[in-house]
């Protein structure tokens, strides 16, 4: 990806990292819609939807409730989905691309919650700035924080990406040969970490379902016969 | 008011209004104030109506009231819009309102982190990784996902706005409706089958078509993240929360690449 490709990659993740919080909490900012558009505008969507369902296992356990900080998945997947589609391989999706999106991701998706906290912050401060003309019941000023909020958010999510993308390029450049060369395990810790995160809150809000043990269980029988089958081509 | 008053007329363009702008309630989230704002924001297409129109001290007393703190789910906000709507335009004494719009905050918060939160996306997302996992194209998971994940969430903003309108003060009675009360444990035990059945099938997709080896040693590979990630998901599960996988994999994977990097 050159240098000038990164303005749409940063708008869409300016327009994702809105989502998240701002408008209109659509999730369109979810790791496998967001990495997915992500490698499309790259050129490569499967190289997006990869990354996407990696993360989107790992995203799960993050609940987006109220005041808390969580780790700011939108911008962060759209960074990641575009590092590894850009990387693309003779055969397709290039397994170095893979670790370095996922890698990038869980990065920004780390820097990106720091960066909405910084902003809230910056919202209460507008807030009590205005805070007379707001006791005074000015709809204007109401307006103004509302949009000045949202411009902000959509600036600090695109600059995050920006800034992201570009960074992790010259890692790519400088290191993707070596981080391929042994990326058939690092995929395998992906998708176990990835996995592992989904289940165990997938375990933790069923808590208390009726017979939740049968159901697990034979979910499971089902899925590893099902991706046995799939290894074995009995559904083609 | 009583609860048996019918609503009065609201036009349909002040609806719409409202309903858009809810879209961006957390528009200006902060800590000061959180949601306080986003209401007012919302709310204004309908105090437009109130006696005086905009500007009138009617309308800017009700902004000052309703710019103030407040703190709910973000599409179940829209009840909190449509109640307070119907308690302005009703004239109800400001004091009502400011207890009424406290009452509010815990119920609107909790009711909606289990119902959407903790509910139906983990239960969308489930759906989009099993289609995954079974090889759908990346057009289709998409779609698929925002599809059923928008059905809910557009529908609970509409409920919520024409609830919170029908319903004014008395708008407690709406939020015992079963889907509500019922709708998470229903969503959380469909998660589980999901994810059961999902990500065995997840873990294959990404290993086979993630690269990096061969596809006679995919099935090995796979059947050990299997079991690897049962594992690691029960550990998860009895540290209860005392760590964030997700921390943990990003060191893991830090480390794996450095590993790679200087090996």
């Amino acid at each position: 990806m050159t240098d000038s490709a990164l303005l749409p990659v940063a708008i869409l993740g300016g327009v994702v990292g809105m989502d998240v919080v701002s408008f209109p909490q659509a999730m369109i900012s979810r790791p496998i819609v967001a990495a997915t558009l992500a490698g499309a505008l790259a050129g490569n969507p499967t190289a997006g939807l990869l990354v996407g369902a990696a993360l989107e296992m790992l995203a799960m356990e993050m609940l987006p409730v109220g005041a808390s900080r969580y780790p700011e998945w939108g911008s962060a997947a759209v960074a990641g989905g575009a590092i590894a589609a850009s990387a693309q391989g003779p055969h397709g999706v290039l397994a170095g691309g893979l670790v370095l999106g996922v890698l990038t991701a869980l990065g920004a998706a780390w820097l990106g919650g720091w960066a909405m906290h910084g902003l809230r912050r910056l919202n209460g401060a507008w807030s009590v700035r205005a805070r007379a003309r707001l006791e005074g019941g000015d709809a204007g000023v109401v307006t103004a924080l509302q949009l000045r909020g949202l411009v902000a958010d959509f600036a600090r999510a695109a600059v995050t990406t920006a800034a992201v993308v570009w960074l992790a390029q010259r890692v790519a450049r400088r290191f993707m040969p070596q981080i391929t060369a042994g990326s058939w395990l690092t995929i395998g810790l992906i998708a176990a970490l990835g996995a592992g995160v989904a289940g165990s809150t997938a375990w933790r809000l069923a808590a208390g379902a009726p017979r939740a043990r049968w159901l697990a269980a034979v979910g499971l029988g089902i899925g590893a016969a099902a991706a046995a089958g799939l290894f074995a081509g009995v559904f083609e | 008011m009583s609860a048996a008053s019918p609503a009065p007329a609201l036009p349909w363009h002040a609806r719409a209004a409202m309903l858009l702008r809810l879209f961006a309630v957390q528009g200006a989230w902060n800590y000061e104030t959180m949601l306080g704002n986003g209401i007012a924001f919302a709310l204004e297409p309908a105090l437009r109506r109130l006696p005086g129109g905009v500007g009138g001290s009617e309308f800017r007393s009700a902004m000052a009231r309703e710019v103030r703190y407040f703190n709910a789910h973000p599409y179940l906000a829209a009840v909190a819009v449509g109640a307070l709507a119907r308690a302005e335009l009703d004239h109800v004494p400001s004091e009502q309102i400011d207890r009424f719009r406290a009452a509010l905050c815990g119920p609107l918060g909790s009711i909606g982190d289990r119902l959407i939160w903790a509910g139906w996306l983990p239960a969308c997302a489930m759906l989009a990784l099993l289609a995954f996992g079974w090889g759908a194209k990346p057009l289709l998971v998409v779609l698929l996902f925002l599809a059923t994940h928008n059905a809910g969430h557009i529908a609970v903003r509409l409920w919520g706005l024409n609830a919170g309108w029908r319903q004014g003060l008395h708008v407690a009675g709406a939020l015992a409706h079963p889907l509500l009360r019922e709708g998470p444990q229903w969503f959380a035990a469909a998660t589980l089958v999901m994810a059961s059945v999902a990500l065995p099938l997840t873990v294959r997709r990404v290993i086979a078509e993630g690269g990096g080896t061969v596809p006679s040693a995919a099935g090995t590979l796979t059947a050990v993240a299997i079991l690897a990630a049962l594992l690691w998901g029960v550990a998860l599960v009895r540290l209860q929360g005392r760590i964030e996988g997700w921390k943990i994999a990003f060191a893991a994977l830090v480390f794996a690449a450095v590993m790679a990097v200087i090996r």
